[in-house]
């Protein structure tokens, strides 16, 4: 079993019913798109707003495994890891 | 120049107005009885999502959808079945094919399909796509022979060409005699018609001007900003263009240029343009500054209504309530809307946060909201 944390910003917490982390169990060595699978599973809707349908992490989304920045969906989630889900908004 | 076909439709009994706001950062809903005097204002719904366009379901009118993304979060579409009270998104938002190698940036424009197509609902989206809905909004797929058409990449052009935020499809009309017909319009790329219910697509096109384009009358290309069918008569199309205003009397397939007849030193451009639901010789238009570089906003810093009740031959200018001078004001191509009763209400608001309503079809206004964030749609039902 692969336990991976995640922490949830307060633009997806809508999904995520105010949680702001959220504990998956994920099976034998993950990836990114396997967390966010799980998580879109759990929480339906919340992956297409931060990953398109070419399966691209969105422009001003950003995302951290282990601090970490991962820049696309095959990167590796090791056991115990911590995935940091960020929305990086600026301008008026 | 008014065909023998524009003929007058019965009036509805309504006894109340609903205006969407979709704003910049949220939503917002203006709801007045049928005297239109007083107007009460509610929301923000979903504040600080960009929402493009909302609609109320004139075949269920508790419903609402509204297409929605923030600066981050991806794009959507929430449904509402008790007037606002509650939403709930999409379980399948419009998005393209992983094999398409496109994705979409906003759903931009919200047509509800016809009284004898329940739960049907059309989408057009930035980058151009076609998006259809049978349930009520709950899941979208791909038009296909829209979105995967062998022409479509040509007819959208590149990059360069699109608006500042990306092309997009809009104006997605319905023949109400006929769901198997349908128009849509991008800009860029032009009017497009479909007799097949969507399978297949052309050009419509002929007569209007793109003179940024170096061919004359070109086949596609052009930007349409707005494109309505008059509701008194679907046989007649009428578009404010990037190029001017046209209208164009099916089976025909040339616009003839009505834009002629606005003051020279006001000009035909703009975005908006609206319809009388009962008289398809009767329509407004919101002119704006297109010139030089492009300004967009009141000519002369002159804000005013255009009206035509002659299908675009003569038009006659409609100020009264607005300020004189120092008004520069911008509205979008959905940012204008019109109510059914007698005496029609008009309604538009602007890129500065404003609601303007007129209760006596133009001949004078009055805000009825300000201060709110930078208006891209407003929908009356």
């Amino acid at each position: 079993m692969n336990a991976v944390h995640v922490r949830i910003p307060g633009l997806l917490r809508s999904y995520t019913e105010g949680a702001e982390r959220v504990d998956l169990a994920l099976s034998g060595p993950a990836l990114l798109g396997d967390g966010l699978a799980e998580l879109d599973a759990r929480f339906p809707g919340l992956r297409f707003r931060v990953v398109d349908e070419q399966g691209k992490i969105r422009p001003h989304i950003k995302m951290f495994v282990n601090a970490v920045q991962a820049r696309d969906l095959a990167t590796p989630l090791p056991p115990g890891a911590e995935l940091m889900i960020v929305g990086a908004l600026s301008g008026g | 120049m008014a065909t023998a076909r524009s003929r007058r439709s019965p009036k509805p009994t309504a006894s109340r107005v609903t205006l969407l706001i979709a704003t910049r950062k949220g939503l917002w809903v203006l709801a007045s009885d049928a005297t239109r005097r007083e107007w009460k204002l509610a929301g923000p719904h979903f504040l600080g999502h960009i929402v493009h366009h909302a609609m109320i379901d004139p075949r269920e009118p508790r419903t609402m959808l509204a297409a929605a993304r923030t600066g981050h979060l991806g794009p959507t579409v929430f449904r509402s079945t008790d007037r606002g009270r509650t939403w709930k998104e999409a379980a399948r938002p419009p998005a393209f094919t992983p094999e398409s190698g496109r994705s979409v940036d906003h759903t931009f424009w919200l047509t509800p399909g016809l009284a004898s197509q329940p739960g049907v609902w059309y989408a057009g989206s930035s980058p151009q796509g076609l998006f259809r809905s049978d349930d009520g909004g709950v899941t979208w797929s791909g038009v296909d022979g829209f979105n995967d058409h062998p022409q479509r990449k040509a007819w959208c052009g590149g990059d360069q060409d699109q608006t500042p935020d990306g092309g997009k499809l809009h104006s997605v009309l319905i023949d109400p005699r006929n769901p198997r017909r349908m128009y849509v319009s991008m800009s860029s790329g032009g009017t497009f018609e479909s007799t097949d219910g969507g399978a297949d697509w052309h050009p419509l096109n002929k007569g209007v001007k793109a003179d940024f384009l170096p061919t004359p009358d070109p086949e596609f290309g052009h930007d349409p900003h707005c494109v309505r069918m008059s509701p008194a008569n679907p046989d007649r199309l009428y578009q404010q263009n990037h190029c001017g205003i046209f209208r164009l009397d099916r089976p025909a397939t040339r616009w003839i240029d009505i834009g002629g007849g606005m003051p020279k030193a006001v000009g035909s451009i703009g975005f908006p343009v609206v319809l009388h639901p009962r008289d398809a010789d009767t329509l407004w238009v919101f002119p704006m500054d297109g010139s030089s570089v492009w300004p967009r906003t009141s000519p002369g810093g002159k804000p005013a209504v255009f009206r035509s009740t002659n299908g675009g031959r003569t038009w006659q200018r409609q100020a009264k309530g607005f300020p004189a001078a120092q008004g520069w004001w911008t509205v979008k191509r959905q940012a204008m809307s019109i109510d059914r009763f007698d005496g029609v209400g008009l309604y538009f608001g602007t890129t500065s946060g404003e609601v303007w309503a007129s209760r006596d079809e133009g001949a004078s206004w009055r805000p009825i909201a300000r201060h709110l964030p930078e208006i891209y749609a407003v929908e009356a039902e």
